[in-house]
Parts: structure tokens; C-alpha cells; sequence
């Protein structure tokens, strides 16, 4: 069974999303979602300053047999990427909630935060 | 619906992620791919390949039919095995198979689980009035595999055959773990290894005794996916992405499994006979990305501005740490040290065609 923190946002896509002190969201990948890709072997991320739309493809997640996009969570302006996935994307395997996320995200559309799902939501969404 | 291996609850009970492949529920992965594979690169790994199909062609015209049939030569020594294709009239692969010769008069095939059903339709069609009797033994066959530089020693722990007689291709008939199989020396890893065919109903039996005995040497089970990316780093075809009905062997660069200069006549033969002579178009190359992606089946390879290919097969090459790949490339392309682009989601990223194995450090006798 995998680890889904009550405190954090979660998508139909397997992701997390969590919201900042200052309004930026930050997101990356569920532990049930890096279970079953296995190991990262490639992240490629967007780049600080694009535009996205929620439900874009924000990027691309490799493990060794299978690629994944990863989305946008909500509306909003790409203000960091997490770099150190460059040198080590085994880091989404090993801390997915932490030193493994992917982007922070300055939202256009705060309220579109409040509409995902909350950690129960998902737990059903994924099987667990 | 898919079918279960004989080791299924095997896998179950050791976590695997479990997918169907080939019309089987086969073990995808147990953990991790990258370990999986370095196993069978350092020590040794066992598979479960109880999907596999098994032909038995026996009788005084067997030898006369497998040469109409496949495109490598059939009459090899009893005891010793042959790879081949096996051709549509037009050249296209049908399958691509490994066969034993058990005795004089007696085969045993040995095709792709996605193809039991294609294959054994046409075998079948193809007996004409050759004295043969084949049956199709896949539900009753198990097929148990260990690959890398220990599997002999885990392999003498399990049987008292004199392994060393056993070369590369070659088979012996024997007991292991007390239970009656069909040991050869092949694999598709480009390691050293066995592969154990055995009844169904002694799978489980052979595999625990082979986990048990393995235990000291570190043996791992291996899941499907690093099969792939074994068979990936030493260039080893795989029907369904690399080869199929729409590629030739010669395309393929299986030339060396395709018999043309004798009087042998087989299905394809014509069509083949004429590539050879006019040359084909587009060949089959390893792959090497310089850039950061990963290629996978049906990444698009350009030219500057010209499509020249495409990839069959790609993966990141964890022995190598490189992305590597496989795939079709116009023939003028296709020199080792050319430098292609491959395009990933609308970006080119250099592409070095290489000559394969991409793995040259592998235990495989030869």
C-alpha cells in the first residue's frame, strides 16, 4: 500500500499538488504512480516562465520500459523545475513527496486549487 | 483471456508486477528492472518463459519439412540447436524460432507466445503429404531459464549432466531437481545460461529447487522487462518490434539464418533470393542517442530534413547507461558512426548508428 499524505492535493493523473505559503502550487508524483512506472531513468521538464493550461503536458517521465506525461494541475506560469531530477531522476522513486517534485506552478486561477482532490478522494481513485 | 504460467502463484506470492503479454500473464518485473538486469550481467538470474511455444514434428519426412519451411538449414547434428526465421512467400517473417534436434526424425520448435496460434496454423498447412506427425506441446511445456556468468554453477547444483558437454546450441537430456527436461545452452541475454524445458506439472518443483540452490550465488528472478532490455544491449531481434510480417530477414540482418547459396528451397526463398541480388532498400541498425530522450517504437529518424527510418525497439541500456535502440534505416544511412536525429515530441536529438552488440562484455560462449 502506498503513502498518501492527508495534507496535499491530489489529480486523476496520479499526481500531488501542494500549495505554498505564497499561492505557488507545487506538484510531482504520487507514490502509487512511481510504484508502478519503476525507476525514472529521464525526467525532461518545462521550462521557468511557460504558460500552461491545467491538463497540459507540463513533461515527460521515462522509466526504463515506459514514458509518462506528466500535467498541469492548474492554469498558471511555470516559476521552477526541480533541476536536480537533470543528475539524479531516481530522486522521484526514492522522495516522490519531497526532494523528488517536479514544478512550482504560479496559478492564474487560485480557486482551481480547491477543486482537486483531497487525499481520500484519491486513496479511492487509486485502489487503495 | 489470458492464460497463467504454471509459475504464476510463483510470482504472485514474490510481488511481481504482472502484465499479459503474448496472450500470457507474465511477471513484467518483481522489483526493480535496473537490478534485474545487472543480476544477469554479474550473476545470475532465472526467468520464467513458460509462454513459449513448443512444436514436436517427429517422423521419417521431418527433416525434409522444417527445410521447406525455415529459412536456416535443418540438418544439424542430434543434440544441437539452430536459430532461424520462418517466411511468408513474399519474404515477410512469419516467426522467428529456435529449433532442437532431439534424434534423426524429431524436432522441437520453438516459437513467440503472441504467435502459437499464427505459427502453429501454419505449420499445419504446410504438412502436404510429408510423412510427419507435430504436435502442439506448448500447454504442457514449461520453460524455466537461467542466464548469466554463474548459471553453471547453479545449473551442476541442479544436475548431474556434464555441462561442459554441453556447448553453445547444444542440448542434453537429463533430470534437474529430479525432474526430467530438455537442458540447452541458450538464451537471450548474450550471457552464458540454460534454458530448462520441462512438464508443466514439474515447474513449480524446479523452480523452488533452482531458487534455493541459487540462494547463495544471489540469483534473482527476472520479469519480462529486463528480458528486453538484456536482449536490447546484445542487438537481439524481437518479433512484433523489430521483426514481422513487414520486414525481410535480410532487412533484418538475420542473412547469416537464411540459406540461399544451397539448393535448399523453402517458403520465401524466390523474394529473398532477389533482395539479395538486387540489395534491400533499408536495413536494420543499432542506435545510439547522443542527446537527452529516450527513443522507443515508432520514434521517427531524419536526415537533416528526410525521414530515413524508424525505431523498432528502444530503451535506456542500464549496463551501458546510454539510450540505445534498434531500427529500420535507409540503406545509405545505415554505416556504423553515421549521425542521424531521431525526433521526440516535435525535437531532434543526434543519433549515432552503431554497430551492435552495443554490450560486448557478456559470459555467452560461442
Amino acid at each position: 500500500m502506498s503513502s498518501i499524505p492527508g495534507d496535499l492535493r491530489y489529480t486523476k493523473n496520479h499526481e500531488w499538488v501542494r500549495l505554498g505559503a505564497d499561492g505557488n502550487v507545487t506538484m510531482g508524483i504520487t507514490d502509487h504512480a512511481q510504484e508502478l512506472m519503476g525507476e525514472i531513468v529521464m525526467v525532461e521538464l518545462p521550462l521557468a516562465g511557460q504558460d500552461l493550461r491545467a491538463g497540459q503536458s507540463a513533461g515527460v517521465l521515462e522509466a526504463v520500459k515506459t514514458a509518462e506525461d506528466f500535467y498541469a494541475p492548474v492554469d498558471g506560469k511555470v516559476v521552477a523545475a526541480n533541476e536536480a531530477l537533470e543528475s539524479d531522476p531516481g530522486l522521484v522513486n526514492r522522495d516522490c513527496y519531497g526532494e523528488g517534485w517536479l514544478i512550482t506552478i504560479h496559478p492564474s486561477n487560485p480557486s482551481q486549487f480547491e477543486g482537486l482532490l483531497d487525499a481520500g478522494q484519491y486513496k479511492e481513485l487509486a485502489g487503495e | 483471456m489470458d492464460k497463467q504460467t504454471p509459475l504464476y502463484s510463483r510470482h504472485v506470492a514474490l510481488g511481481a508486477h504482472i502484465e499479459p503479454f503474448g496472450g500470457y500473464l507474465m511477471p513484467i518485473r518483481y522489483g526493480s528492472v535496473i537490478d534485474e538486469h545487472l543480476v544477469v550481467r554479474k550473476g545470475v538470474g532465472i526467468f520464467d518463459l513458460s509462454h513459449m511455444g513448443e512444436f514436436r514434428v517427429k517422423g521419417a519426412g521431418a527433416l525434409e519439412f522444417l527445410d521447406g519451411l525455415l529459412t536456416n538449414n535443418a540438418d544439424i547434428p542430434v543434440g544441437k540447436a539452430f536459430y532461424s526465421a520462418m517466411c511468408y512467400p513474399d519474404a515477410g517473417i512469419v516467426d522467428d524460432l529456435i529449433v532442437y534436434r532431439l534424434g534423426d526424425d524429431e524436432f522441437l520448435m520453438v516459437v513467440n507466445a503472441a504467435n502459437i496460434d499464427k505459427d502453429w496454423a501454419w505449420v499445419m498447412s504446410h504438412t502436404g503429404s510429408f510423412d510427419v506427425r507435430i504436435t502442439n506441446e506448448s500447454d504442457q511445456t514449461a520453460l524455466v531459464a537461467i542466464q548469466g556468468p554463474k548459471s553453471q554453477e547453479l545449473a551442476a547444483l541442479l544436475t548431474t549432466v556434464d555441462l561442459d558437454s554441453v556447448g553453445f546450441y547444444a542440448l542434453a537430456r537429463g533430470t534437474v531437481a529430479g525432474r526430467q527436461a530438455i537442458i540447452s545452452r541458450t538464451g537471450y541475454t548474450g550471457e552464458d545460461g540454460f534454458e530448462f524445458y520441462i512438464s508443466a506439472e514439474d515447474a513449480p518443483s524446479v523452480w523452488d529447487a533452482a531458487m534455493k540452490a541459487g540462494e547463495p550465488l544471489g540469483i534473482t528472478p527476472v520479469g519480462l522487462a529486463a528480458r528486453d532490455t538484456l536482449r536490447l544491449e546484445v542487438g537481439y531481434v524481437l518479433y512484433g518490434n523489430d521483426i514481422d510480417h513487414s520486414t525481410s530477414p535480410l532487412e533484418a540482418r538475420m542473412g547469416w539464418a537464411v540459406k540461399l547459396s544451397s539448393d535448399k528451397d523453402f517458403v520465401g526463398r524466390d523474394v529473398l533470393r532477389r533482395q539479395k541480388e538486387d540489395g534491400v532498400s533499408r536495413l536494420l541498425v543499432g542506435l545510439t542517442v547522443e542527446g537527452k530522450g529516450v527513443i522507443r517504437h515508432g520514434t521517427e529518424l531524419f536526415q537533416v530534413d528526410r525521414r530515413i527510418g524508424v525505431v523498432t525497439s528502444g530503451s535506456m541500456a542500464p549496463s551501458l547507461n546510454v539510450v540505445v535502440g534498434l531500427g529500420y534505416v535507409e540503406k545509405a544511412c545505415s554505416k556504423a558512426g553515421t549521425k542521424i536525429e531521431a525526433e521526440l515530441r516535435g525535437r531532434r536529438i543526434p543519433v549515432t548508428i552503431t554497430r551492435t552488440p552495443f554490450y560486448t562484455a557478456g559470459s555467452r560462449r560461442q
